[in-house]
């Protein structure tokens, strides 16, 4: 293997033992490095939360911005240098909870991004209040008599939205989870890998086990096919994993404004166009 | 000022056109405004509206000059009412002297015809005569310049020009309507009911005509601003859309967010990547952005905010101005940081202190407010061509070496900005307290460094403060003191006041504050402060830095900017 190593040395990771993020993290670090890109080419954006933390842990270029607003800044990194490959990555309270507004309208932008969600269907963190993903009944702290908000589904919300690559991966499943997160990095648009992944202190009843006895992998699915994804987004007894969706035609953001048509450099490298601007100015001299 | 000279001794006319949302009085500002220029005249235009589409009652006023005038006055010397409703909406500006020239058929009996000088003119049944009557306030724009006996040609180029987009039948009615309401001004003339004398001034072919939110544009693009991310709010919404509109021509990304919180979170990403970015918002939206802010000074991102005021709290009076969101911005935002506040007065300032506010954000890694308001926003007058020879848009990023770390503790507080992708290095930012390299640290002795380190940039925006100007008398007795856009109505105050004893102290930049602004008010025996807003925000901050309690105010907040009128008596009555 001739990719790079993400490894950033000696730290002190600020996760529970067990958790889900670490295979995470392993994963995502053998994902970049058989993709063979380059830490200096990469950024890692994330906002707040345990998930939030994993750009810390890799050797490559970190912007860690605020909770839930991980997706604005990544939107805007791709766009003014189309170069980098840029991953935004949180967690299900961060992306679905506090930053659901932007996931809606990142969707609908459709930047050549992708968007990792570690999907824990708990808030961690904070001591373990329900997340927007968390199921009917879960009890907490703060919702003492069990959740009763219909939970949020982010697949079927992405599928709505006409997301250019919607798959949902598992934690626990090393090399399919691999293999989701390659297509997704080099798939040509937004991609949203939602990733279940078991909260080894906060979440008892969304365990290792319920994931591995209530999870499935699509098999003979038309990735093309937007009303069957939907379909199976909405099946919620057990819960599917795998690439959903789809949609190579739609054309990036990064495309649609137009700026990269005639100059590919990144806007670092180009100046203002005084001529422009003094003819600009000349316009309101007013000619009759 | 005086007013009560016959219109025939006039070297500056004040029309106001009044009618209802949709009727079209923004398409007459617009071409009374460029066709009086284009004839040599000087010419100053603001608007006061409604929030609403449709219906309501909104007014501008154009001043026409001899000598250049750029502040909103009072008085009105000519009233189109193109509505009924206009002698209610503006009763405390007209006067007997004013001279209205409305319509039976559509103002009624609203005008005492013994007590105001009223003329009838049928705008609307001219229009209809030529084809319907939507070609009323075309009318109006062929009678106004008929008055001023400006050349019909140049009017009907222009006005062809204008209605160039639509199809031939309309540009050809709207020409007709031109052309009778120009006739109908010269046989007011014959009959003596309106003279005007006013000289036309020589040069104003190389002078730009233009609004705060043009200004402010070019000013950004001057400064390099190559990314603009913005939610659409009033009245900040005219930069986005002149950046917008000038995006692909210019290479500039101009992106309407799905809510200020993005269009914050964008810009600050932008700058990461190495683009120079600026929002345009305006209270309420501002509010949202400060978390924001906030992380802008945690990662020491530079950062341009446009932050036009309206009056608050809330929702306020979306269309209408204020000086109220200067205690908002000074202290948005939590945590301790350094900023900048420029409040530019003049279009020329607009202009200038944009441009500055890219340098001085990318330079010092600080977020920099240009704090506009609606009436400077919405105001045009005609205005020297902004000079951009001599600027350079120097990008102070650094090339990275593999060892780069993004916050290197130096001496004066300043760590060489990488970007990801230029250089062998890694550039890493967060929100959390960080150490050299950008990560999340909770080392406490290294978070006082870190704090250290940030607020030390503080002497250097003290070095970089832009002084603030004296204009008027040297040695005075009296010292007014204005900020932003309060300060062409108070030079022309000053100036009417005619004092040997009077200046004015005129501060562009509010915060920080320059190291003079003491010395200045110690020289004064007497002190005064005009501000657009209700409690002296300005005020305070200068009793705050130099202990000194500015007793005379005089303040407004009904949603109006300052009349010059107004002004002169209200300092008059104030001087020693």
């Amino acid at each position: 293997m001739k990719g790079e190593n993400f490894d950033i040395g000696n730290i002190d990771i600020a996760w529970c033992p067990g958790c889900g993020n670490f295979p995470i993290l392993k994963i995502l670090k053998q994902t970049l490095t058989e993709l063979e890109i380059d830490p200096i080419n990469l950024v890692l954006v994330s906002g707040i939360g345990q998930a939030a933390k994993i750009p810390h842990y890799f050797r490559t270029n970190v912007f860690n911005g605020l909770h839930g607003r991980a997706l604005p800044p990544a939107t805007a990194i791709k766009a003014a240098n189309p170069a980098l490959t840029v991953i935004a990555e949180s967690g299900d309270g961060d992306m679905y909870g506090e930053g659901g507004n932007h996931f809606l309208h990142t969707i609908r932008r459709n930047p050549d991004i992708t968007n990792i969600v570690h999907n824990n269907m708990v808030y961690g963190l904070t001591k373990g209040q329900a997340s927007p993903t968390s199921q009917r009944g879960f009890k907490t702290p703060v919702q003492v008599n069990g959740v009763f908000l219909e939970p949020f589904n982010p697949l079927a919300v992405a599928l709505a939205l006409d997301a250019s690559f919607v798959a949902r991966a598992f934690s626990g499943h090393a090399e399919q989870t691999k293999e989701i997160l390659k297509k997704a990095i080099a798939h040509k648009g937004y991609a949203l890998v939602d990733i279940l992944q078991p909260c080894a202190s906060f979440n008892k009843l969304n365990t290792y086990q319920w994931f591995n006895e209530n999870t499935y992998y699509l098999q003979g699915h038309d990735v093309y096919d937007r009303s069957l994804a939907f379909n199976k987004a909405l099946e919620n007894e057990k819960l599917g994993l795998g690439i959903f969706y789809m949609n190579p035609k739609k054309t990036t953001f990064e495309q649609n404004i137009g700026i990269y048509e005639q100059d590919q450099r990144p806007l670092y490298e180009r100046r203002t166009s005084f001529e422009k601007l003094s003819e600009l100015i000349d316009k309101f001299k007013v000619a009759g | 000022m005086p007013n009560n000279l016959p219109l025939n001794k006039k070297k500056d006319i004040s029309i106001v056109l009044c009618g209802q949302a949709g009727q079209g009085v923004q398409s007459v500002e617009f071409l009374l405004t460029r066709i009086f220029k284009l004839a040599d005249f000087n010419i100053f235009a603001t608007k006061e509206y409604m929030s609403r589409i449709r219906g309501g009652m909104n007014s501008t006023e154009i001043r026409i000059s001899s000598s250049p005038v750029n502040a909103f006055v009072k008085r009105i010397d000519i009233l189109i009412a193109l509505n009924k409703g206009a002698l209610q909406h503006l009763k405390d500006r007209i006067s007997p002297q004013t001279i209205i020239l409305a319509e039976q058929e559509i103002v009624g009996d609203e005008f005492d015809r013994t007590k105001c000088n009223y003329i009838d003119v049928p705008f609307t049944k001219i229009a209809a005569e030529i084809g319907n009557k939507i070609y009323s306030n075309v009318v109006a724009v062929g009678t106004i310049t008929g008055l001023f006996r400006i050349d019909l040609t140049t009017v009907s180029r222009f006005v062809k020009q204008f209605f160039s987009a639509k199809s031939e039948d309309i540009v050809k009615n709207n020409l007709a309507a031109v052309k009778a309401g120009y006739e109908l001004a010269g046989s007011l003339q014959n009959s003596s009911k309106i003279e005007l004398n006013i000289d036309k001034s020589v040069g104003l072919e190389q002078q730009i005509l233009l609004n705060g939110a043009e200004a402010v544009s070019i000013g950004a693009i001057a400064g390099g601003c190559d990314f603009i991310s913005a939610y659409p709010m009033s009245p900040s919404t005219g930069v986005l859309a002149f950046l917008a509109k000038n995006a692909k021509e210019l290479g500039i990304i101009a992106e309407q967010a799905e809510d200020e919180i993005a269009a914050i979170n964008m810009a600050i990403g932008a700058w990461y990547a190495g683009a120079r970015a600026m929002v345009t918002t305006s209270g309420g939206g501002f509010a949202l952005m400060t978390e924001g802010l906030s992380l802008a000074a945690m990662l020491e991102s530079p950062i341009v905010i446009h932050l036009a005021q309206r009056p608050g709290p809330a929702t306020g009076l979306p269309t209408r101005t204020e000086q109220a969101d200067l205690e908002l911005a000074l202290y948005a935002g939590h945590g301790e940081f350094p900023r900048i506040i420029f409040a530019p007065g003049t279009l020329e300032d607009a202009f200038s202190l944009t441009q500055k506010a890219f340098d001085l954000a990318d330079k010092y890694q600080v977020p920099v407010f240009i704090l506009t308001d609606q009436y400077l926003i919405d105001s045009y007058y005609n205005s020297a061509p902004f000079e951009i020879s001599g600027i350079k848009v120097e990008k102070h990023i650094v090339k990275t070496s593999k060892d780069y770390e993004r916050y290197e503790l130096t001496e004066n507080g300043i760590s060489p900005r990488g970007i990801p992708g230029f250089g062998k290095g890694l550039v890493a930012v967060d929100s959390d307290e960080h150490d050299r390299a950008g990560h999340i640290t909770e080392d406490l002795d290294l978070r006082t460094m870190m704090v250290d380190k940030r607020l030390r940039k503080f002497e250097l925006l003290y070095s970089e403060t832009i002084p603030p100007e004296l204009t008027g008398q040297e040695k005075y007795k009296n010292l007014v003191l204005c900020w932003g856009s309060t300060y062409n109505a108070a030079v022309e105050a000053v100036k009417n006041l005619d004092r040997d004893d009077l200046a004015l102290l005129y501060f562009k930049q509010v915060y920080p504050l320059h190291k003079t602004t003491e010395d200045y008010l110690r020289k004064a025996e007497n002190t005064i402060i005009i501000e657009n807003n209700a409690t002296s925000q300005f005020g305070k901050l200068i009793k705050l830095n130099t202990g000194i309690d500015i007793k005379n105010k005089i303040l407004k907040y009904n949603g109006l900017s300052f009349y010059v009128e107004e002004l002169t008596k209200k300092l008059k009555n104030l001087l020693n």
